[in-house]
């Protein structure tokens, strides 16, 4: 068996957005007929070619960890967010309260990092305060782009949402059924691939990391950010 | 008190209520949902209004509130319409929803005709739920309101019944400290490593899956077809052993689930709540207790009780203890009191839902009100409570 490193990525998000479908969806190409509730958390394995079409090519693992959303298992969840090198949150197109609720999913996974003594759920989400401490990097997923009306798609689709747009990340909207979502050369596969990219480089060789630099986000450290705003 | 009067505080409390259930529908029932359906909502808050509407009656009926003539148009008025609901609107859009939510084919004429063909079982089944009580009476008529109203009382009181069952069982097995056993934090830790070994178990199956399906699509030449053919009954042999891996890796998750909240429970029944709540639950199981042996041996001994406990209870509080109390105005508004306390309580933490606890408390309060200004229905008022 090859030796290729590994990556741990989470994909969370509320119970039913579609989460088990967009994982499947990635790593097989297929779209998944039978859905059943995730209890627990269910695995899938994708090989990612980093830097594909470059000199410096080389295969990695990137492990998506679907982590079921269900509200009665969210004193349990913890154990699977030990050492998370990168975070996909799915919402559901047709339901803005999924999206809403994103924010306490990554102060779920960050206060289990910190510590469990910190059950502030109600917070408000704090970018700062997420910036400053580890800056894992983030994918949003909008599913379900098929269903429901058309003037949600549209205005949906014309701009990003809003916690895309405080956590800096890419965000795609799919529809977990079409089997050319993810395509090779469609812009969800590129802008996917280039996640998974930042997150090898952000494991593996930290010093490559200036992509960040480029972006909208409020770091203390780093003097840089305050000339480009 | 005028009739205007009464209508004004009659229909702000109505609007009260509405704008109340309407909250409750957004703030705690959907609070993850986005409502698609705003006729979901409205009829929910007016079945809501109307409820708390007739509740709110009953209780002025007791206290003497308002003018007779009103509490009594008021009373007609709300029981048509919330029969009209209970009996028309809702089992009819129930089953429509269901119709139209079934994978079927078949247009929309075929779909309300279904749901039509629905609503009539409904309204079969719903009549045949009369015929074992005495509820025919010549000077009603059949299809009078007393009919409609009395069956909705019968499965009223009987859902009430089952759900305070329920309540009373679950309720002091959560609560009481007796059936909580202590959990150590190494257990729980023990059983967090396994899973995260089985799921890393799972990670390296998958990853050799993953490579060798590339490997066999990349070579998928004719030569190496032999090969491939061994390799096939390999994959499937690894698919069957991740299968199997993640069937136990959910089993110890749902594991750790229940040592989590059994932790919970512990912290829980430490606080003062929890204290309050252990000592209920050891008053409610005596009194249920008892409650269970007295009826055992009414119905084995033929017995007609004339006096309900609540009464019995005031009357010995005035004999024995010399206190000057109005036994028949007090012992109305105490078994009001206790009444609503079980209910709530049993209903609260059996069915642990407020929706179903306002909407069958309501009707519930209703009967139980019209048995008692009825004195020939005493024998019913023992199981009423």
């Amino acid at each position: 068996m090859s030796n290729y490193d590994k990556v741990k990525i989470v994909v969370v998000g509320d119970s039913g957005v579609g989460k088990t479908s967009a994982v499947y969806l990635i790593c097989n190409n297929q779209p998944l007929t039978s859905t059943a509730w995730t209890v627990g958390a269910s695995l899938e394995v994708k090989l990612h070619e980093y830097k594909e079409g470059t000199p410096q090519q080389k295969s990695y693992f990137v492990d998506l960890w679907d982590i079921g959303g269900s509200s009665s298992h969210e004193n349990t969840r913890p154990v699977f967010y030990n050492g998370v090198n990168g975070i996909i949150l799915v919402h559901d197109l047709n339901n803005r309260k999924s999206e809403v609720n994103l924010h306490r999913w990554i102060m779920e996974i960050l206060n289990r990092d910190s510590g469990k003594g910190n059950q502030s759920s109600d917070e408000d989400f704090d970018p700062e305060q997420f910036a400053g401490s580890s800056h894992i990097p983030i994918f949003v997923i909008g599913t379900k782009a098929d269903t429901g009306d058309g003037v949600r798609q549209r205005s949906a689709l014309s701009r990003a949402t809003s916690i895309a747009d405080e956590c800096g990340a890419d965000e795609i909207f799919i529809n977990c059924l079409d089997i050319k979502a993810f395509a090779p050369g469609s812009t969800s596969a590129v802008k996917l691939s280039r996640f998974f990219d930042r997150v090898i480089e952000r494991r593996f060789h930290p010093d490559h990391s200036h992509s960040y630099y480029d972006r909208r986000k409020l770091w203390p450290q780093a003097p840089r950010i305050f000339s480009d705003e | 008190m005028g009739f205007v009067e009464d209508t004004v505080i009659i229909s702000g409390s109505q609007a009260v209520f509405f704008v109340g259930g309407w909250i409750f529908f957004v703030k705690q029932l959907f609070k993850n949902y986005e409502v698609h359906h705003l006729l979901v909502q409205l009829i929910f808050s007016i079945t809501f209004a109307l409820s708390c509407t007739l509740f709110e009656l009953v209780i002025f009926e007791i206290v003497g509130v308002l003018d007779s003539y009103s509490r009594y148009v008021y009373l007609n008025i709300g029981m048509y319409f919330i029969l009209f609901m209970t009996i028309g609107l809702i089992p009819f859009y129930i089953g429509y929803f269901v119709v139209t939510n079934l994978k079927m084919v078949g247009g929309k004429g075929v779909q309300r005709l279904l749901s039509l063909i629905v609503w009539f079982v409904y309204l079969y089944c719903f009549w045949k739920v009369g015929d074992p009580f005495p509820i025919i009476s010549p000077r009603h008529g059949t299809f009078s309101m007393e009919q409609a109203v009395s069956r909705v009382g019968v499965i009223g009181v009987t859902v009430m019944a089952l759900l305070s069952g329920f309540g009373a069982v679950n309720y002091p097995y959560t609560s009481m400290a007796l059936f909580i056993r202590p959990v150590r934090p190494g257990d729980i830790q023990g059983v967090e490593k396994k899973l995260l070994q089985t799921l890393d178990m799972v990670l390296v199956k998958k990853r050799r899956l993953v490579v060798t399906s590339r490997d066999t699509s990349a070579t998928r030449q004719g030569f190496w077809s032999i090969l491939t053919r061994s390799g096939g009954s390999d994959l499937g042999n690894l698919r069957e052993e991740i299968a199997s891996l993640e069937e136990l890796s959910r089993h110890l998750f749902l594991e750790i689930a229940e040592l989590r909240n059994m932790q919970e429970r512990v912290e829980w029944s430490k606080t003062w709540k929890g204290k309050y709540f252990n000592f209920l639950g050891y008053f409610f199981s005596l009194y249920c207790t008892w409650k269970i042996f007295i009826c055992t041996v009414n119905i084995v001994f033929d017995r007609v009780g004339k006096v309900d406990p609540v009464t019995r209870g005031l009357e010995i509080c005035v004999h024995w203890m010399g206190l000057d109390i109005d036994v028949r105005f007090w012992s109305q508004h105490v078994s009001f009191i206790l009444f609503e306390i079980i209910e709530r309580d049993s209903s609260s933490f059996g069915a642990n839902n407020g929706y179903v606890l306002c909407l069958f408390s309501s009707s519930h309060a209703y009967e139980y009100a019209f048995r008692i200004q009825s004195d020939d229905h005493g024998g019913v008022r023992r199981f009423a409570i």
